[in-house]
């Protein structure tokens, strides 16, 4: 590997044995609605998963590096629900989570990670109004602002950006969006395929790997996950550096120790 | 009583609620007569440095931080302040640590994501402080700048080049890492500070 620094000064060696450097990280998500965790098949046919912090609790405990909390309700009395909730996950659990859904202002975002979020993710305000995401990270710092994307394959072979929970299509491509949106300060891209999601045929490599190579922060891929394998391709092929799955994790389809233990036998590093 | 700096990072309320599940009471204030009587001081933080040591100079707070004489832990944006100098929005910090704060640099032909966002590990551990922990234990980090190593270092960390992942100079304790969202090993490195003398 080259060691050598744009100037020309040399790095020191870092040590690539001893199972050292970041891991891959495996994300549970959990939609909220009314204070519910659900999950939809293809955002629609809605089902009840069990109380989000019992769920946040017990992912915690298995393994899980980082947990999702997607707000679906975003009307403004459940709005003050969410902050409940935020207060009661951040109290009961000792991993990093984000919390998304119909976050539109620096305050919505200030009050949540007041009460103890590590991350928020913006979607479709975002998109509306990307002044928001320089907003936020000048506030907050880039690290804790995670720009959602809903993106479909079209006929046309372009992978293109859809709002509003994947109800409304436009006509920006994937890739120009996610480059101005880490531009603006977008520190994470969370990549959700709308064509894969709820399949259980695996995640889409394809948009992952062309993001996660071509921009310089991380990729978290979302939408697909059915078997073991299927991760161990989104970290390889997919490149990304973090994967997200819902419901088989919810139905206990997979288990996180299991799945951890799989990736580390793959010879991907995960933290065990 | 443990006190926890407040100040306009963000991060506090984390600290407390991880204390807090260890049984431990804190109080978050930026008032100098409270932080000076407490046992304990953590000086947490994310965020930019320049509107951080700004904060801390309008409020009297950086001559507080380094007069203190009681176990203080700095945790990540903490640790960096504490140090000499950041690149971040070029700031001089309260120079406890020498070490200078560098943004990670970016090596030609490898994408190498920064901020550096997950689980990484620590080694080479130097403090009582990782008492207790395995080789190599995981710890949660998010971060874009890092403290060079040098001889205050107590811990080491891999990504892109080594760096410090903690430091220690007397009382003064600190961690890039967020010990707060590091699980059972953050919680035993929380311990073993509360546990000084």
């Amino acid at each position: 590997m080259n060691r050598t620094l744009p100037n020309g000064e040399d790095l020191p060696p870092v040590s690539l044995s001893a199972g050292r450097g970041l891991t891959k990280r495996i994300i549970p998500c959990l939609d909220i609605r009314d204070g519910r965790t659900v999950k939809g098949i293809n955002f629609e046919d809605i089902r009840d998963a069990g109380d989000p912090v019992e769920l946040a609790i017990a992912y915690s405990k298995k393994g899980a590096d980082e947990l999702v909390f997607l707000d679906i309700t975003a009307t403004i009395e459940k709005r003050k629900t969410l902050v409940e909730l935020v207060k009661r996950i951040a109290a009961n659990i000792n991993i990093p989570f984000t919390v998304g859904g119909g976050i539109s202002s620096v305050e919505d975002v200030a009050v949540l990670l007041q009460n103890g979020a590590d991350k928020v993710s913006v979607n479709t305000s975002a998109f509306k109004n990307p002044v928001l995401l320089e907003q936020l990270s000048n506030q907050f710092g880039s690290q804790c602002v995670v720009l959602a994307i809903d993106t479909k394959k079209e006929a046309d072979g372009e992978w293109y950006v859809y709002l509003n929970g994947g109800r409304t299509k436009t006509e920006m491509k994937t890739t120009d969006w996610a480059g101005q949106a880490v531009a603006l300060g977008a520190g994470e891209i969370l990549l959700t395929s709308m064509n894969n999601d709820g399949t259980k045929n695996g995640f889409a490599l394809d948009i992952t790997a062309t993001l996660s190579r071509s921009l310089p922060v991380p990729v978290i891929a979302s939408g697909g996950a059915g078997t073991m394998q299927h991760f161990k391709e989104v970290f390889e092929t997919g490149n990304a550096d973090a994967a997200l799955a819902a419901s088989i994790f919810h139905y206990k389809e997979i288990e996180i120790a299991a799945l951890k233990k799989y990736l580390s036998d793959q010879l991907i590093r995960v933290r065990l | 009583m443990i006190v926890i700096i407040k100040y306009n990072a963000g991060n506090v309320q984390s600290v407390q609620y991880a204390l807090q599940r260890l049984g431990v009471d804190s109080i978050v204030t930026d008032d100098i007569a409270e932080i000076q009587k407490a046992d304990k001081v953590i000086f947490p933080g994310v965020g930019h440095a320049a509107p951080a040591m700004q904060y801390l100079r309008e409020k009297e707070l950086d001559k507080l931080i380094i007069s203190l004489q009681q176990p203080v832990l700095g945790i990540c944006l903490g640790l960096q302040l504490m140090c000499m100098h950041s690149e971040e929005g070029d700031t001089s910090c309260l120079g406890i640590f020498n070490e200078a704060v560098k943004l990670f640099p970016t090596l030609a032909g490898e994408n190498l994501k920064i901020p550096q966002i997950g689980w990484n590990n620590i080694y080479d551990y130097k403090s009582v402080l990782f008492d207790g922990l395995g080789d190599n234990a995981f710890v949660y980090t998010v971060h874009s700048y890092f403290a060079a190593q040098g001889n205050e270092t107590t811990a080491t960390t891999d990504y892109i080049i080594p760096y410090s992942a903690a430091l220690e100079k007397g009382n003064f304790y600190a961690v890039q890492f967020h010990p707060e969202k590091s699980g059972t090993i953050g919680e035993i490195i929380l311990q073993n500070f509360i546990n000084l003398p």
